[in-house]
């Protein structure tokens, strides 16, 4: 272990990370800051109003709407990502050359622009040339997912699936590889069967790159916005309209500083509580 | 026997159709980068029926089309120096040191790692407009620096925590300042860190979209915002963007081939 010694020095090293981040963390912060509590006609004049806007918001039933609707998304693919990437995981070969193969392949979504991600999906799933909707289609089940709207969340959380298992599958893989072989050995003497040794030794051992897996999943797809806008644009109606693409709506498309301001406060506090707990359990692991 | 042998295999599948289920979407981009745009339109089928590669001729030959994909790799290559290179000391101090407020510097820094780039979004746009930054590779390569240098420092704090700290000991023993240390001594040792934090940095500012379209418009424009300009204006041109979205993906192929054996250390962070 590391004992790491007192010296207020040390600053020092921090400083050009510390000028960069707080350029671009703390300036466009206060930004927002300003703008939520103030109401504007234009011309660049503004007046005090309080927490009117942070009002507005909270009682909107947009907000309530988007902000279910981004909890439900979050629930599924989590739901789903989670546990099928573990599977993959345990199933993956551990040496060889089917190693490097897999782990290339697997990386691969991660690594494609997330417009691009969109893009595909939408060529793969259009119900007249696209392969996806010409197959579930020619199955007899009617699918089109630009008008009904449980198919377009359904082609949302399948590409999720699609882009982000992947990262589960690899960091369960690498919380896997660092189970030292004598565990191993151990079970089979005691004659465990597959679960037993599943539940007993990986899953124990997984539990802090499963901790990492879930939260990082649980935050990134809280404020997923290009794959899903690229994909159905929000729409059928509002349906697929999560709260990163509601807010660059209100933010960008119709202008609205103050109820944009107000409501991207309220959606960092909401990040800030939950990094608060990722944070504290990833510490709290560290120490025991 | 026979059946026993088929449950023995049944576990080698999965992966197997994980992948196959990861392929498809990607073999129908490449397909349709192959196709001509009323092919797209007009019939279905599995594979090209009338190859040809003019989409691809196309985004080779139009500046429009090429000069994104260089804005996109020069506003990616600045960033992932910028972060690496200042996330280098940072995680230092916060991996070898004690002093008044890490822990809570740390938190803020994940805070920055986890903030939605839609509330940022308008912003950056006033912000650098007022520096007057705005449609450079500069400004997208330091905007994505605030999600990047958190995830740097995180990633290089696991490795550098992995070293053993008789080798700083020793070093400074020997009569070595710390730059020469840090430089000489201490790099080469976290080399295949540095490596795994600078793939994590090129690939999240390679995928963002939302921040690198915000904050230009023509001289500096990413090749995801070409695409989805021609996608409104040309009305829609579905094989040339199948080919734009198929030469995306060369790029991060490459990166993943070469750190393809550190992938599973750096996604856990260092810290497995």
């Amino acid at each position: 272990m590391i004992d790491r010694k007192p010296n207020p020095k040390a600053w020092l090293l921090l400083l050009p990370m510390l000028a960069l981040v707080a350029f671009n963390a703390v300036l466009p912060l206060m930004t927002v800051v300003n703008y939520s509590v103030q109401e504007t006609f234009g011309d660049n004049v503004f007046f005090w109003s309080g927490v009117e806007w942070f009002r507005q918001v909270l009682l909107s039933d947009r907000f309530h709407q988007s902000l279910l609707r981004q909890i439900i998304f979050s629930a599924a693919i989590l739901a789903i990502e989670i546990p099928l990437g573990v599977l993959i995981a345990i199933t993956m070969p551990r040496r060889g050359i089917g190693v490097a193969f897999c782990l290339v392949l697997m990386a691969l979504p991660l690594l494609i622009p997330w417009n691009v991600v969109g893009a595909m999906w939408n060529i793969l799933a259009l119900p007249d040339i696209g392969l996806l909707g010409r197959a579930v289609n020619g199955l007899g089940v009617s699918y089109n997912f630009t008008q009904q709207p449980l198919a377009a969340w359904i082609t949302c959380v399948v590409m999720d699936v699609w882009h982000w298992t992947s990262l589960v599958v690899l960091l369960s893989y690498a919380g896997l590889c660092a189970i030292p072989q004598p565990y191993y050995q151990a079970a089979k003497i005691d004659g465990a069967s597959r679960w037993a040794v599943f539940r007993y030794i990986e899953l124990p051992k997984m539990k802090h790159v499963l901790t990492i897996a879930i939260l990082l999943r649980f935050m990134d797809s809280f404020m997923i916005y290009t794959e899903p806008f690229v994909l159905t644009g929000g729409g059928p109606g509002n349906t697929t309209t999560f709260l990163s693409i509601d807010l660059v709506k209100i933010a960008l498309g119709q202008f609205d500083l103050g109820t944009a301001a107000a409501m991207s406060l309220i959606y960092f506090l909401i990040i800030l509580l939950l990094c608060w707990v990722f944070y504290t359990v990833i510490t709290r692991k560290g120490q025991q | 026997m026979k059946t026993a042998m088929k449950v023995a295999n049944l576990p080698r599948l999965v992966p197997l159709l994980y992948i196959v289920f990861l392929l498809i979407p990607i073999y129908w981009l490449v397909n349709m980068s192959f196709k001509s745009t009323n092919e797209i339109l007009g019939a279905f089928s599995l594979w090209p029926q009338e190859f040809t590669l003019d989409n691809y001729r196309k985004i080779f030959t139009d500046p429009t089309w090429y000069n994104g994909y260089l804005n996109s790799l020069a506003y990616v290559a600045i960033n992932t120096v910028l972060s690496v290179s200042a996330a280098l000391p940072a995680a230092y101090a916060f991996s070898r040191y004690r002093f008044l407020g890490d822990k809570h510097l740390f938190f803020w820094l994940l805070t920055n790692r986890m903030a939605p780039p839609a509330v940022f979004a308008l912003p950056f746009f006033q912000l650098y407009s007022s520096i007057g930054l705005f449609d450079t590779h500069i400004a997208v390569a330091l905007a994505h620096c605030l999600f990047n240098i958190p995830l740097a420092v995180w990633i290089l704090e696991g490795f550098m925590s992995g070293v053993p700290q008789e080798i700083d000991e020793t070093a400074f023993i020997d009569g070595h300042s710390f730059p020469r240390f840090f430089v000489r001594i201490f790099i080469p040792i976290i080399a295949s860190g540095i490596g795994v934090a600078a793939f994590f940095c090129f690939m999240f500012s390679w995928v963002e979209l939302l921040l690198a379209k915000t904050l230009t418009s023509v001289e500096a424009k990413p090749i995801a915002a070409t695409m989805t300009r021609t996608a409104s204006t040309a009305g829609y041109e579905l094989g040339l963007l199948a080919a734009a979205g198929t030469l995306t993906i060369i790029p991060g192929a490459l990166v993943i081939y070469f750190v393809r054996n550190y992938i599973a250390k750096g996604f856990a962070l260092g810290r497995v």
